[in-house]
């Protein structure tokens, strides 16, 4: 049986349903906005309905040189995923042991979440400034730079999504049955056997949830990479670009597109974890069907 | 095989094991295996974050021209960022009002943000009895967090512009006769979009808090006779205080370096503690730039230090 609710609960349901809608509300207008008809401006009412805005995106008359961005922001994305979800199991796995170092690791992760975006934006920048200088005074004096997408852009993106990867791991080591691994060990499994066979298949759909942590917030980076990312711009960077300057849909059409990305990513993720999860309910466990 | 099985089982059982050990490969030794594991992270956050700070703390003692770093031991960094401090006084200088500005800001989302996200928090962890709801809801605050911000932020230029819904509503009810001309590119709506932002960064570590605290305190609390909004002062927040701190500690460090919600947000206009190190590197003037960038870092670890010694952060994770 249960107990009436508290009139509480009303007031709080209904303050947490107005946070949704301020969480929402205004992004939803955007999306909306961005289906503007050709003759439509940056506001409601919604001038006719039609994708000329963001078709025009994709013919490259557009306001940014879109494909390109895309494409660049896509790469980077995968990579920062990929290494993301690599580095931080690897580094989970090691934290469930004692070792040297441990704490100077633990903390470099937290300060690299916290100090702000700006300073470590920099510091990469200063970096790269410096070995560049170093290279063109020793070895080669036509050396242009070895600032980029995929050395200090991929750096500055790492040291923001590895904190989140780390901290997840944590949290899932936190709740795991370190017997599973003994009882794979007593039966003759490898270390490397233990990891695949046992402790891998467990952890999956929150290494999926990494994943998704390194990807998105890598897709949407951005002040990390203003200082950080050389001569090429990603794509939030263009947007931002934009901010300033443009006055029809094409910035909301821009928006729409990054979020179908994003919402696509998200729910790939989600999906995946759903499934590993009802998956491992249904076969997880043999316990109680006796010996075959 | 069974005696292999058995040898790793129960190593030193077995006679003369110690051969059969010599025999196989030698066995990776737990702490070589430790730093493989870890060494990779180690690495990045030593290139991508370490050094790279200790080069920040060292540019900014560099001299500059207008258009190189010159490596040569100069406090010009810090003079040009600090001066006429001491000539203005009593009145405070350029950067001394930047950073009240700063701090000012700082405490406005700090206080609203705390303040829904701990009421959210409380709604998922406290009334929100099944576990499938709870999920779901925590999802729907989470979703928004994995979208791009600079959208976010141009997500209110249709709602609060000089014709945008919340003006043209108000016009057409009467209760204005002139679009309001705060609503954009202002203190409010800088303000607006910060909470919007990051209020998910308080909501996390609060609910994990709260959802840790022993139902059967509250019940106790009840019994004795305590109301509700004594069990909240004396039991519920006491003991989600370590999510408080948490929450806090990021609201705050984000908002001290922001300057691309500032800059889109309030149209470019409002000074603030990261758009100086922005502006300082656009001029090129490096060191200046990092000079502001060590300021930074030392006002946001001293809060940080502040902060933490309510609360033993390692701990709570």
């Amino acid at each position: 049986m249960r107990e009436g609710r508290p009139r509480s609960f009303y007031v709080l349901a209904i303050f947490f349903a107005a946070y949704v809608l301020f969480l929402y509300g205004p992004m939803i207008a955007i999306y909306v906005l961005s289906f503007q008809g050709p003759q439509g401006g940056l506001t409601f009412p919604m001038n006719g309905v039609s994708t000329f805005w963001i078709a025009k995106l994709f013919q490259g008359t557009g306001i940014v040189d879109l494909g390109a961005a895309f494409r660049r922001s896509l790469l980077l994305g995968i990579i920062v995923m990929i290494v993301t979800v690599v580095l931080s199991v690897a580094a989970g796995m090691a934290f469930r042991r004692k070792f040297k170092a441990q704490s100077i690791l633990f903390y470099s992760a937290i300060a690299s979440l916290i100090v702000p975006s700006i300073i470590t934006s920099l510091g990469i920048s200063l970096e790269f400034r410096i070995i560049d200088d170093l290279i063109k005074a020793h070895w080669n004096e036509n050396f242009e730079t070895s600032m980029g997408l995929l050395t200090s852009g991929l750096g500055a993106h790492l040291t923001w999504t590895l904190p989140f990867g780390l901290l997840i791991m944590f949290a899932i080591f936190n709740r795991f049955d370190p017997r599973l691994e003994e009882a794979a060990r007593d039966l003759g499994a490898t270390p490397w056997q233990t990891f695949r066979h046992v402790v891998l298949p467990i952890i999956l759909p929150s290494v999926i949830g990494i994943g998704l942590f390194g990807f998105t917030l890598s897709w949407d980076e951005l002040a990390r990479s203003s200082q950080a990312i050389g001569a090429v711009n990603t794509l939030p960077l263009d947007l931002q670009g934009l901010t300033t300057t443009v006055t029809n849909p094409d910035i909301y059409a821009l928006g729409t597109v990054i979020s179908a990305v994003s919402f696509t990513v998200i729910s790939l993720a989600l999906g995946t974890i759903h499934m590993l999860n009802k998956r491992q309910a249904a076969k997880g466990s043999d316990a109680g069907k006796g010996l075959v | 095989m069974s005696e292999e099985v058995l040898q790793q089982a129960t190593p030193g059982l077995i006679p003369g094991s110690g051969t059969a050990r010599a025999a196989k490969p030698t066995r990776l030794s737990p702490s070589f295996i430790s730093w493989l594991q870890a060494g990779p992270m180690m690495l990045v956050f030593l290139a991508f974050f370490l050094i790279p700070l200790v080069f920040v703390v060292i540019v900014s003692f560099w001299d500059y021209n207008e258009y190189q770093l010159l490596p040569a031991f100069s406090g010009r960094g810090y003079t040009d960022t600090f001066e006429g401090c001491i000539a203005q006084l009593p009145d405070l200088c350029t950067i001394g009002k930047t950073y009240l500005k700063t701090l000012n800001l700082c405490f406005m989302v700090w206080a609203i943000t705390l303040f829904i996200g701990f009421w959210v928090a409380y709604f998922l962890a406290f009334h929100v009895r099944s576990k499938t709801w709870q999920m779901g809801l925590s999802l729907l605050c989470t979703i928004p967090f994995w979208t791009s911000n600079v959208i976010r932020m141009i997500a209110w230029i249709p709602l609060l512009g000089r014709n945008g819904l919340v003006n043209s509503g108000l016009m057409k009810t009467g209760l204005i006769n002139h679009p309001i001309e705060w609503l954009l590119f202002s203190e409010f709506s800088v303000v607006l979009a910060l909470v919007h932002l990051f209020t998910f960064f308080m909501v996390v570590p609060i609910f994990n808090s709260m959802v840790r605290i022993d139902k059967s305190l509250i019940e106790a609390a009840y019994d004795a006779g305590a109301t509700g909004f004594q069990t909240l002062v004396n039991v519920i927040i006491p003991l989600s205080k370590p999510g408080i701190v948490i929450g806090s500690i990021f609201v705050i460090t984000i908002v001290m370096g922001d300057f691309i919600t500032i800059g889109v947000m309030g149209g470019q206009q409002i000074a603030a503690a990261g758009k100086i190190i922005e502006t300082r590197v656009n001029a090129l003037q490096f060191p200046a730039a990092a000079a502001n960038a060590v300021i930074l870092l030392v006002i946001t670890f001293l809060i940080i230090t502040m902060m933490s010694r309510i609360v033993d952060i390692k701990r709570e994770l």
